[in-house]
């Protein structure tokens, strides 16, 4: 008996050390990241663009980057809904359950979620040396709305997949067709969580550095063209990093602290809608 | 008089009705359609990939491609193995260091935990799957690069730079908690109570119940979600190639730097177009990235299927 | 006919959160006999069933007040063991729950958790009990497969058998036959008539003619309130109570 309850109080102290251990991770990065980064953020860095020389020291900021990361992400993030919207409506309203096709589209879905965003940007890439392009804001954009289009579709998915059967069988039976019951009712009634769903495809988009290498370039001046080159966040933060001067190194730091806040926010907004979708549902 | 305005009514009704119909037809196909491409997507990446890479496949043969250790683009040299091998380092380094921790929490917060631990927990092992990889390397650079070199290495009596296989090993398994994690919370959530009962009524303790009948059923779920996760840190790109080294090397000890895959092709997107053949063997490198992640992905997420069948 | 009394349920009081499930329950159960709990669904039959293994416990927000003396000891005494109180009853549940191992390790693993390793007591065990359900010789050249493979009426058989290989003095069987096909369910009950030689059995069922079938004695649930109990002529025949009177007739159900 008592060996029994030392092996278990041995393990229990184990897993609840695991846990610590586990959280304090987050914690860890992101004091270190605020302790770092805190001390050189000032406001030129969020609205300057970078001076000449700014990798080697002098002034600037690193807005070409802030204001490219939304530009991308954002265009990302509308192209996605075009395409998630649709889909994740078809998958509900058009479709039987248990349909086939259902069961296919979302597995590669899933499985399409797993790929590593340097494929998503090496593809992009090919398709743009295809088409022509180079590396630019559209590049990125298209390279982005990839890599978020699982996330998008999956997200939405699962929201509108709890509206009840009896709604949509009350919209049919006042004769409306699949359409107008998937645009009326069921957006209408998920709406706040397809909003949640683009909002997590956004923050993917923002801080993914891999797709956008190859395929967005960088540049110094704030986006105008979707044909130009465009500065990331991540890219930023990535270069700044790489310079052998510590007051530039400083920035970057600061720089990932901005990003840092940008994700937070945006995962705090998504779990304060979450939580508004789930108290409104008609049950 | 009448009668005519009535058929005349009628008309449009039915007209009106038609567009109506026509719309939901149009609107079908334009999302069936796009559903299509969507489910194609991941064919559409691994062909246009292939495509790409023909010409060094042309040219070179797999084998000396997948195990040749030298590499120098310029004299026209493609050997993948020492990346391969990197890789394969960072990520075994990463799992293993994942797993334990990973699994003792998971039962923890399904098993052990009360409520209001478990509920707060969760969203903030969420936030920590929500850091992008630059800051994963940034303060992969900040904090674990210096620790390596001004006290593990000197631990063990050797010199580091600090930028090597346990930097990038440490980074990844972070990285990968949150998937490890919340996938086995669902396994384990999935496991039916009956058999739980089964065992404490018999008078096992709660912890002999969890080895015993709990993790027996859960296994493959959660071996499902440590593939998954170790998926996830094959593929990861920005952490890793700022803290593990790049050095095409096959690294013998976890102190020593290694070159992973995506590392690789994200290095050399500004020569590739340069220097002939470069490019398409950066591609198949991406190539073989994706296949083997696909491979993982396709095999875990079969798994974790049928786990959920098994439980309606 | 001696009638010793084996557990003894003194005021009992069970609270799921707010909602009071089990009324100031008191009666004593006597040894070695079958009673049976009957009641409409949901009157709080399997709260009194799993407060006997302290079940009940991991239930979040449960609440429990009362003593249930069983050998004279008080289950609900906070110095007390809960693994030794539950070896010291079998549960049968509803729905036929094998453990994802062997029909062998089935069997085997109530012994194995409480210590015993020695292969051929485990061998010896794992035949008698088999044999004891009824299910030893179907299954006799086949222990090692999975307990999943077998038919479910088999499976409830074997979960029997597992029950009772930790040699428990209590068997709780919670609707033991719901699930399971006419034939499948006789066999079970036969069992049960024989059991009821070595072990206090207490089941709970909301099938009328079985509990008439099986019970010596009887006690009657109604929403968490214990309505009336007896020897089973007593209640069957001569309910004191209108409600019992009510239910047997089959009016609330």
């Amino acid at each position: 008996m008592d060996k029994r309850k030392i092996e278990e109080n041995i393990f229990k102290a184990l897993m609840i050390a695991s846990t610590c251990l586990i959280l304090s991770c987050l914690v860890l990065i992101l004091a270190a990241i605020v302790v770092k980064g805190l001390p050189s953020l000032d406001l030129a860095m969020i609205t300057q663009t970078p001076k000449g020389g700014y990798y080697l020291g002098k002034e600037g900021g690193i807005l070409n980057a802030i204001l490219g990361s939304l530009y991308l992400a954002g265009g990302a993030t509308i192209l996605a809904i075009f395409i998630s919207l649709p889909v994740a409506l078809y998958l509900n309203v058009y479709v039987k359950k248990g349909s086939r096709l259902a069961s296919f589209t979302r597995f590669a879905l899933d499985v399409l979620w797993g790929v590593p965003s340097i494929v998503y940007g090496a593809f992009g890439f090919t398709i743009m040396l295809y088409f022509g392009l180079r590396a630019s804001l559209l590049g990125g954009i298209i390279a982005v709305s990839l890599l978020i289009l699982p996330i998008m579709i999956r997200a939405m998915d699962e929201v509108i997949k709890m509206i009840p059967e009896k709604l949509l069988e009350a919209s049919y039976s006042l004769g409306a067709t699949r359409l107008e019951t998937a645009m009326k009712v069921v957006v209408r009634q998920a709406l706040p969580g397809i909003l949640t769903a683009i909002l997590i495809a956004f923050g993917r988009g923002v801080g993914d550095a891999a797709s956008v290498i190859f395929t967005a370039g960088f540049s110094d001046s704030i986006p105008y063209s979707l044909l130009r080159p465009a500065a990331t966040l991540p890219l930023a933060i990535f270069f700044q990093l790489g310079t052998p001067f510590p007051e530039v190194q400083d920035r970057a730091y600061a720089s990932a602290l901005i990003l840092t806040i940008m994700i937070l926010a945006i995962s705090i907004t998504i779990r304060i809608l979450t939580r508004r979708f789930t108290r409104h549902i008609v049950k | 008089m009448f009668s005519w305005a009535y058929i005349i009514v009628k008309k449009i009704d039915e007209i009106m009705q038609n567009i109506r119909l026509l719309k939901d037809k149009i609107a079908g196909r334009f999302m069936f359609f796009l559903t299509i491409f969507s489910g194609l997507l991941v064919f559409l990446i691994a062909i246009g990939l292939y495509i790409r890479s023909r010409p060094i496949l042309a040219i070179k043969p797999l084998s000396e491609l997948l195990f040749s250790t030298s590499w120098h683009p310029l004299r026209g040299e493609f050997g993948f193995f020492p990346f391969i091998m990197g890789s394969i380092w960072v990520t075994v380094l990463a799992v293993v260091i994942a797993i334990p921790l990973c699994l003792l929490a998971a039962i923890y917060l399904s098993e052990y935990a009360p409520k209001y631990i478990r509920e707060s927990a969760k969203p903030l092992i969420d936030l920590l799957a929500g850091i992008p990889s630059v800051v994963y390397g940034v303060w992969g650079v900040l904090v674990i690069v210096p620790l390596i070199k001004d006290h593990i290495a000197p631990f063990f009596g050797t010199f580091s730079t600090g930028y090597c296989v346990l930097a990038g090993g440490i980074v990844l398994a972070i990285m990968i908690f949150p998937i490890i994690i919340h996938v086995s919370l669902e396994v384990l959530r999935s496991v039916p109570y009956g058999i739980t009962e089964a065992s404490l009524a018999l008078g096992a303790t709660k912890w002999q119940t969890i080895k015993y009948v709990v993790m027996r059923k859960a296994m493959p779920g959660v071996i499902a979600a440590i593939v998954l996760g170790l998926s996830r840190a094959f593929g990861e790109t920005m952490a890793v190639l700022m803290v593990a080294g790049n050095v095409a090397k096959v690294p013998s000890s976890a102190l020593e730097p290694a070159y992973p895959l995506p590392a690789l092709i994200a290095n050399n997107y500004g020569e590739m177009l340069s220097v002939p053949l470069y490019d398409s063997a950066i591609l198949l490198a991406c190539l073989i990235l994706l296949l083997v992640v696909l491979l993982f992905n396709i095999l875990a997420r079969v798994v974790l299927i049928k786990v959920e069948r098994s439980i309606q | 006919m001696q009638s010793n009394t084996h557990i003894s349920v003194q005021n009992l009081n069970v609270y799921y959160g707010k909602q009071h499930a089990l009324k100031n329950i008191t009666f004593d159960i006597p040894d070695k006999k079958i009673i049976v709990i009957i009641g409409p669904s949901g009157c709080g039959k399997t709260t009194l069933l799993k407060s006997f293994n302290r079940l009940i416990d991991s239930v979040d927000g449960v609440k429990v007040s009362g003593k249930v003396l069983v050998d004279g000891e008080n289950i609900f005494d906070p110095k007390a063991e809960v693994t030794h109180i539950r070896k010291k009853m079998g549960l049968l549940s509803q729905n036929p729950s094998p453990l994802p191992m062997s029909i062998y390790d089935n069997v085997a693993y109530g012994p194995r958790i409480h210590g015993l390793k020695n292969k051929k007591e485990l061998n010896s065990i794992v035949e008698h009990y088999l044999k004891e359900s009824g299910l030893w010789e179907e299954v006799k050249d086949r222990l090692h497969t999975p307990a999943s493979k077998i038919s479910v009426g088999q499976q409830q058989r074997l979960c029997l058998a597992r029950g009772l290989a930790v040699e428990p003095g209590i068997i709780l069987a919670d609707e033991p036959t719901s699930a399971l096909d006419p034939k499948s369910s006789r066999r079970i009950e036969e069992s049960f008539l024989k059991l009821k030689e070595k072990y206090t059995i207490i089941i709970v069922t909301h099938i009328l003619r079985q509990a008439k079938r099986l019970a010596d004695h009887v006690a009657f649930l109604y929403l968490g309130d214990l309505i009336e109990h007896g020897p089973a002529v007593d209640v069957f025949e001569n309910p004191q109570e209108e409600m019992t009177k009510e239910y047997i007739k089959g009016v609330i159900s």
